[in-house]
């Protein structure tokens, strides 16, 4: 077990621990804490996977981008950029998600008076 | 509910909004040379606005902003962003970047990539400025089936 | 016609942030925002159709990669099975927008209404003409966000912890799916669908178990968007507690666009199934069908609230689907003879648009009911032949339809499903196909026999048949249910074959859709940099 594993296993262990929140807990307001959670242990895992230890930003400098070969040698000496596109674009999504929870949470305060899942309970069958 | 917070906060809110704005809109214009741009720009943006309507309280910051015109501007952004991407088709195609591209690293560069940022910080800073909106209207302890 | 392939998002979108701003005027009643919508559903079905049959075509997105530049693009891809859900997509949107606009009149917000409705409509577009697997997750996200708010649309109690169970679930299986994207692209250093299917292939069988752990995710991820059984508990909540037409929606079209679509796509054409995992894929597809299949039929069964019942049957008729998908590609994965995988898809795909066409006008019906009466409960309906003869008429084509009699659409689809899994060797779940067919039927008779037959009660004699568009929306639908079914020969060469096509000859997608003169795109960032400098 080298050092480079443990931030897999910190994204492993929220994953986790934000699943276990989800089902487990009837308090609203705590399953959508399990559901950011989750969310960031996704992230994590996303932007660990371009990290390389040692690297640079991946923006190049006309110096570097001048010939193909100093390109390649700069790429490879630079983190990938690709995933942290994605990562940008799953949190604007996450939080487009959590504020919609948040302002559902809110009105379903409002009509039943309880943050208790037990306790909201109109639809069955 | 009453007017916003003391005094000292007022001051200081008084004094950094400007700047917290000011900050805001340079994120977004730099955002195609410096790390940044619309989403983060956009983010300050509102950020800013917040400050105040915590610190001055609902009234006086919906005389700034109101419901309707941050709806109007979240939407106008999200429209400008297409417009803007679909103006491409007058050089060949979706999102094609028909303007001059400039000296990379300078302001004037990257053909229509700065005025989608300014789109997107329009969208961004009004849509989350509107979401604290809606939920700032919650006060603990009001549900409708109470008689009160 | 490529060149326009882009307009299929850009329209609703922008019509999307559009309607807000228009409705917003004091004294606006919603009539600029619902002519908007109107109109740009109807651009998009015809654009659709004009589609139809035409040549298999890529689009790169800002003019990327160009004619000399590598795979850093996006691209938007339109083939047979894409040319079929867009009609699919399109046609019942056009329909729900028409309904609409009588019955959303008696909510407020119409303006926002709309503005979700065709954000919801972009997603879907852009979804099954997405080329890389990153943009499927994103417009999916665009899709659902927009469906968490729809059934949530009228705030009320039932609605709103319908939308709740909705939004988690829906998050968590959108969690999957990204984890699934990351473990692809740590694979095979690429999003560009026909890329990852060129690499997986070129890894052959040594891809070691990240791709079984990446379809693990997509297949719990995208399957608890379509509703299988065992991640069904959402949907009976969710689609009845939503405004009729996008019950419609979101029964008719959108577990297939995000859900079905995703899942044929990945499997099929991503992932491909001339490997040793290609048969466990098709198993757990037919043993996920098959459950999906008799478990939601037979909690249809019990029900009593009239949206409830459809959407316990939107799990048993996708179930269906998945079944005829999943005994296809099982042949294709044991090199079976191919006309019986053809007929399998076949099956299962025109059960897809059938599916489509008579559950939305079975859930238009049931608003039509509600609309007039007050009510859905079957309890208290009855007698709508009497007072609502439009609604009923129609209704009665749609059960026939589910319910698999001919001549009708249902009939012939389930007809080919039955037969294509028997000729497969699959003869108990044949038989099980027909018997829960049979007990379609006898739920439909349920729900004939209380809602529209019989002296209507003392309560609801005196209510009237529903506005003029709500009636046109419906007999558009029963239209199509009935041409679907009298006209196979005619409409199967257009519509459904080249479908078919797309997934029983997985290869083509690859060679169709990879960027050109590309011949060994890198795995890795390097050396994409290396071959994008000129």
């Amino acid at each position: 077990m080298t050092l480079t594993a443990l931030p897999y296993l910190l994204a492993l262990a929220l994953m986790i621990i934000g699943l276990y929140v989800v089902v487990a807990k009837k308090n609203i307001i705590k399953i959508i804490l399990g559901v950011a959670i989750l969310d960031y242990a996704v992230n994590l895992f996303l932007l660990l996977l371009g990290y390389r230890d040692g690297g640079t930003a991946p923006i190049a400098s006309p110096q570097q981008a001048a010939s193909s070969d100093t390109l390649a040698t700069f790429a490879a000496g630079s983190v990938d950029p690709v995933p942290q596109a994605l990562v940008l674009t799953s949190i604007v999504i996450g939080l487009g998600c959590l504020a919609l929870m948040v302002s559902l949470a809110i009105r379903l305060h409002e009509k039943f008076g309880t943050f208790d899942m037990t306790r909201i309970r109109e639809l069955k069958g | 509910m009453n007017s916003g917070m003391s005094l000292i906060v007022k001051t200081v809110t008084r004094l950094v909004a400007g700047f917290i704005t000011l900050f805001g809109i340079y994120i977004v214009l730099y955002g195609h040379v410096s790390p940044g741009g619309g989403f983060a720009g956009g983010a300050i943006l509102a950020a800013g606005l917040i400050l105040v309507l915590l610190a001055f309280g609902r009234e006086a910051t919906l005389r700034m902003m109101s419901h309707d015109g941050a709806l109007a501007w979240d939407c106008g952004g999200a429209l400008a962003f297409v417009l803007i991407a679909a103006l491409g088709y007058l050089a060949g195609g979706f999102f094609v970047n028909f303007l001059s591209h400039g000296e990379p690293g300078q302001l004037n560069s990257a053909g229509m990539i700065p005025l989608l940022n300014a789109a997107i910080g329009a969208k961004v800073g009004a849509g989350l400025f509107g979401v604290f909106l809606a939920l700032a209207v919650f006060r603990p302890g009001r549900h409708r089936e109470d008689p009160s | 016609m490529t060149t326009w392939l882009p307009l299929f998002v850009i329209l609703p979108l922008a019509a999307g942030f559009l309607t807000p701003l228009a409705g917003r005027r004091p004294g606006e009643s919603g009539g600029a925002a619902r002519g908007l919508a109107l109109l740009v559903g109807a651009v998009l079905l015809a654009g659709s159709i004009a589609l139809l049959g035409s040549e298999p075509a890529v689009y790169w997105i800002g003019g990327w990669p160009g004619a000399d530049r590598p795979s850093v693009g996006l691209s938007l891809v339109c083939d047979g099975l894409t040319q079929m859900l867009l009609v699919t997509v399109n046609a019942i949107a056009f329909c729900a927008l028409l309904y609409s606009w009588s019955y959303i009149q008696r909510y407020t917000g119409r303006a926002l209404y709309y503005c979700l409705f065709l954000l919801m409509l972009a997603g879907m577009n852009a979804v099954v003409l997405a080329g890389d697997l990153f943009n499927v997750f994103v417009f999916m996200e665009v899709a659902v966000i927009c469906s968490y708010a729809l059934v949530a649309f009228g705030v009320e109690r039932a609605e709103l912890e319908a939308a709740f169970k909705y939004v988690v679930l829906g998050s968590v299986s959108s969690l999957f799916v990204l984890l699934g994207i990351a473990l692809i692209y740590n694979l095979t250093g690429q999003l560009n669908m026909a890329l990852v299917a060129e690499r997986l292939g070129a890894l052959g069988t040594e891809r070691g178990p990240a791709v079984w752990l990446a379809a693990g995710c997509f297949i719990m991820g995208f399957g608890l968007k379509a509703a299988m059984v065992p991640f069904h508990a959402w949907l009976p909540d969710a689609h009845p507690s939503a405004p009729a037409p996008i019950s419609a929606m979101l029964s008719g079209v959108v577990i297939k666009a995000v859900g079905v679509y995703v899942v044929c796509r990945i499997l099929f054409n991503v992932f491909g199934l001339n490997t040793p995992a290609g048969a466990l894929y098709a198993n757990v597809l037919i043993v996920l069908g098959t459950l999906s299949m008799v478990i939601g039929v037979f909690l249809a069964i019990g029900q009593w609230d009239f949206k409830r019942l459809l959407a316990y049957h939107s799990i048993s008729q996708m179930g269906y689907v998945f079944l005829a998908v999943g005994v296809g590609a099982a042949v294709l994965a044991t090199d079976g003879p191919r006309p019986i995988a053809a007929l399998a898809i076949f099956g299962g795909l025109f059960h897809l648009v059938n599916h489509a066409t008579f559950k939305s006008l079975l859930f238009l019906c049931s608003g039509s009911a509600e609309y007039a009466a007050g009510t859905r409960d079957l309890h208290e309906l009855g007698g709508l032949k009497y007072t609502m003869p439009t609604t009923a008429g129609c209704c009665r084509v749609a059960a026939l339809s589910i319910a698999g009699v001919p001549p009708f659409n249902g009939f012939w689809s389930k007809l080919i499903i039955v037969v294509a899994t028997a000729m497969a060797g699959y003869w108990i779940l044949a038989a099980l196909a027909a018997f829960v067919s049979f007990m379609t039927l006898l739920s439909f008779l349920k729900v004939q026999r209380y809602a529209l037959e019989g002296p209507p009660p003392e309560r609801i004699r005196a209510i009237h048949e529903t506005p003029v568009p709500m009636r046109l929306a419906m007999i558009g639908l029963a239209t199509a249910c009935v041409l679907l079914g009298v006209l196979v020969p005619l409409h199967r060469a257009r519509l459904i074959d080249p479908a078919t096509r797309t997934l029983t000859e997985p290869r083509l997608y690859v060679e169709r859709f990879r960027p050109p003169d590309q011949p060994h795109m890198g795995t890795t960032w390097a050396a994409a940099v290396k071959e994008l400098q000129p």
